[in-house]
């Protein structure tokens, strides 16, 4: 009776190893958590896009979405792993820390996070998009097409990533045409409809004749299409909300790569990694351009985005001044990846302060 | 810069747009709140509204529908409150938040479906007066309906309450129900019935976000709105005329502070958010000191529930 106790014990532990060893080589199960719900249209649902394309290339996904950037994250995390999934996308920049806690107790489960830059363990690699790169486009595009010569921009927070926004899209429009004003209204809020519909009148009310966002929702563009003037769509294609309005989006393509990293990590080729994509490679996308937009500026701009794409423009050469008139960049350099990734200044051209 | 007298009516309908759904979901929660419940899912009750505006909307292309439905919406989620507070006799604060933490979840989980569709375009009235007077005729024409509805309603409201024998009745069954009860009015009915009118106002004032101001659906976008409402009704002291300069004040905190950014001045924006509680802070600190005038507005029973009934 012992015996056999013992025995079964024993074979149902192999029989287990077993399975979980060839569950491992063949099935990777990837996760998913995200900050807001999937139905924002915005950041999250983008996300959600890209999960889509690694189910739809074969693999089991699952996603926790609403997950506070607290100690709930290293729950949600901790409880992902354990229950069998090899790789978790932590996709927002808050889950920072919690990653990389809990990539230390879980050595074989693969931690990818977005937008930060702590990869602590051999398990973490980080991965962002350039969508400054977007926004030179944007800007080229207002810069060319503005008669108030006054355009508006709805930001959320002021960090890096939407001030590096707003440096690269007035860099952009003042190279085309040097008299332009971008007047910034910050909304503090990532997606409240009513608020950025607020800020969009607001700018409008004041002589903008194109509005640019940084926020999430389809309220500004159709802020915009009421009033009979242009905007850019975010995050993305938001032309079917404002057919008029909408010149073109800048949308967030992450499904290439999720389904690039899951591939890696089935075929054993998972390597850490900081990955920084634009154009080029796809991770930033400029929906099609709306036919309001001139022949002339059409060409440029499909120009530019082939120089962006193979590097030949950068979003940041030199010579840029900030606001006092300080050099920032010299003429004929470009930027680096540390700049950028830390940009707490205006650049000449943009009006007022950055709140604090 | 010279202030142009266009651009500050401009300003103008911008603030009475954004206060819209403030007044109706005000005057909804005052009626409620005048014959004695607190019904704190005002936040809940307009996303409810929201929602089922915009499902209905897209779904039967029927905007009459879907602004009744939205109504309707309201009408049946204050009948849960309804029933808790007034049959099961629950604790009024309690439901409340249950209730309003339940329009979130369930607006969310319905909302699945309405993501990413945009909404239909709202007919507007006068739209051909919009240009015809300086000033004016931003302000006065070219809004939908239930703009005019909503600025309307305060008048109508504060006829009701004072002019008519139903408005008296309210009156009485929220500063006295145990007197009104033994007039013969049933308390309760009186009650349910104020309830399912202040869900039906909330209904609509999220219709209104997602159907007009806003015409899209999104997960949670009333946005603390009906937070708001509900310390206008305070702010108000539980007048409906009050309500409509209440309202004017809180919905234009954010587009002044808005145009300040745009024109260069700064002002901490977390101040202006807190702005509206700290003003009916003051205004509640205000009334308590005068112990008859907090006496002549608050209704008496607010909050408590009745037990008594024949």
């Amino acid at each position: 009776m012992h015996k056999t106790l013992i025995r079964s014990f024993v074979s149902s532990l192999v029989f287990l190893f077993t399975f979980t060893v060839t569950a491992v080589a063949k099935d990777v199960k990837a996760a998913f958590v995200y900050i807001g719900p999937t139905g924002d249209h915005g950041w999250t649902y983008q996300h959600d896009v890209g999960r889509k394309a690694v189910e739809a290339a074969g693999y089991k996904t699952t996603y926790v979405e609403g997950v506070p950037e607290s100690a709930d994250a290293e729950r949600v995390l901790r409880q992902l792993a354990n229950s069998g999934h090899n790789i978790i996308f932590t996709t927002s920049f808050g889950y920072m820390n919690p990653t990389n806690k809990v990539a230390k107790e879980f050595p074989n489960v693969k931690f990818e996070h977005a937008t930060g830059y702590k990869r602590e363990h051999a398990n973490v690699s980080t991965y962002a998009a350039r969508f400054y790169e977007g926004r030179t486009i944007l800007g080229t595009i207002a810069g060319s097409m503005t008669k108030s010569n006054v355009i508006g921009y709805v930001a959320s927070f002021p960090i890096p990533e939407v001030i590096r926004g707003i440096n690269s899209f007035t860099l952009a429009a003042q190279k085309v045409n040097p008299n332009i004003k971008t007047k910034i209204v910050w909304a503090f809020t990532w997606y409240d409809p009513g608020k950025e519909a607020e800020a969009a009148k607001a700018l409008i009310d004041q002589g903008a004749d194109i509005i640019a966002q940084h926020t999430d929702s389809t309220a500004i563009v159709q802020i915009a299409e009421k009033a009979g003037i242009f905007a850019f769509g975010q995050a993305s294609d938001m032309d079917k909300f404002a057919p008029k309005a909408v010149l073109t989006s800048v949308e967030n393509n992450w499904g290439p790569y999720y389904v690039d990293r899951v591939k890696a990590l089935a075929n054993g080729t998972w390597k850490q990694k900081d990955t920084w994509h634009g154009i080029g490679d796809g991770m930033v996308v400029i929906s099609d351009l709306d036919s309001a937009i001139p022949a002339d500026v059409r060409t440029k701009v499909n120009q530019l985005k082939k120089d962006l794409a193979s590097g030949k423009v950068h979003s940041f050469t030199g010579p840029i001044y900030d606001q006092q008139g300080n050099l920032m960049v010299a003429e004929g350099k470009t930027a680096d990846d540390g700049m950028l990734a830390g940009m707490m200044t205006y650049v000449k051209g943009v009006e007022g302060d950055i709140p604090k | 810069m010279i202030i142009d007298i266009n651009f500050v009516g401009l300003i103008i309908t911008s603030i009475m747009a954004s206060s819209v759904p403030l007044i109706l979901a005000s005057c909804g929660e005052l009626i409620t709140e005048r014959s004695g419940v607190l019904n704190l899912g005002v936040e809940g009750m307009m996303i409810i509204g929201a929602i089922a505006g915009f499902a209905l909307m897209t779904v039967t292309g029927s905007l009459v529908i879907a602004v009744f439905g939205a109504m309707f919406a309201g009408v049946l989620i204050s009948t849960i409150f309804a029933f808790l507070t007034q049959t099961l006799i629950t604790n009024h604060v309690a439901t409340g938040l249950a209730l309003t933490i339940f329009g979130i979840g369930i607006s969310a989980m319905i909302g699945k479906n309405f993501v990413g569709i945009p909404g239909k375009e709202f007919p507007i009235l006068f739209g051909g007066l919009k240009d015809a007077i300086p000033f004016l005729s931003p302000i006065l024409f070219g809004h939908s309906i239930v703009f005019y509805f909503a600025f309307a309603l305060p008048f109508i409201t504060n006829y009701f309450l004072k002019k008519t024998k139903i408005g008296l009745i309210v009156r009485a069954v929220g500063d006295s129900p145990d007197s009104a009860s033994n007039q013969g009015i049933n308390v309760r009915l009186v009650r349910y019935l104020c309830i399912l009118y202040g869900g039906s106002m909330c209904g609509l004032a999220g219709a209104y976000l997602s159907m007009i101001y806003t015409p899209q659906w999104i997960e949670n976008m009333t946005g603390g709105r009906g937070w708001i409402a509900l310390a206008l009704v305070v702010f108000s002291t539980w007048n409906p005329i009050k309500i409509l300069i209440g309202a004017m004040i809180f919905g234009g905190l954010t587009i002044i502070q808005f145009h300040m950014q745009a024109i260069g001045v700064r002002i901490p924006v977390q101040f202006l958010t807190a702005l509206p509680y700290i003003v009916t802070i003051i205004v509640l600190v205000v009334i308590s000191r005068d112990s008859r005038k907090i006496r002549l507005s608050t209704p008496s029973s607010l909050g408590k529930s009745f037990y008594k009934d024949h």
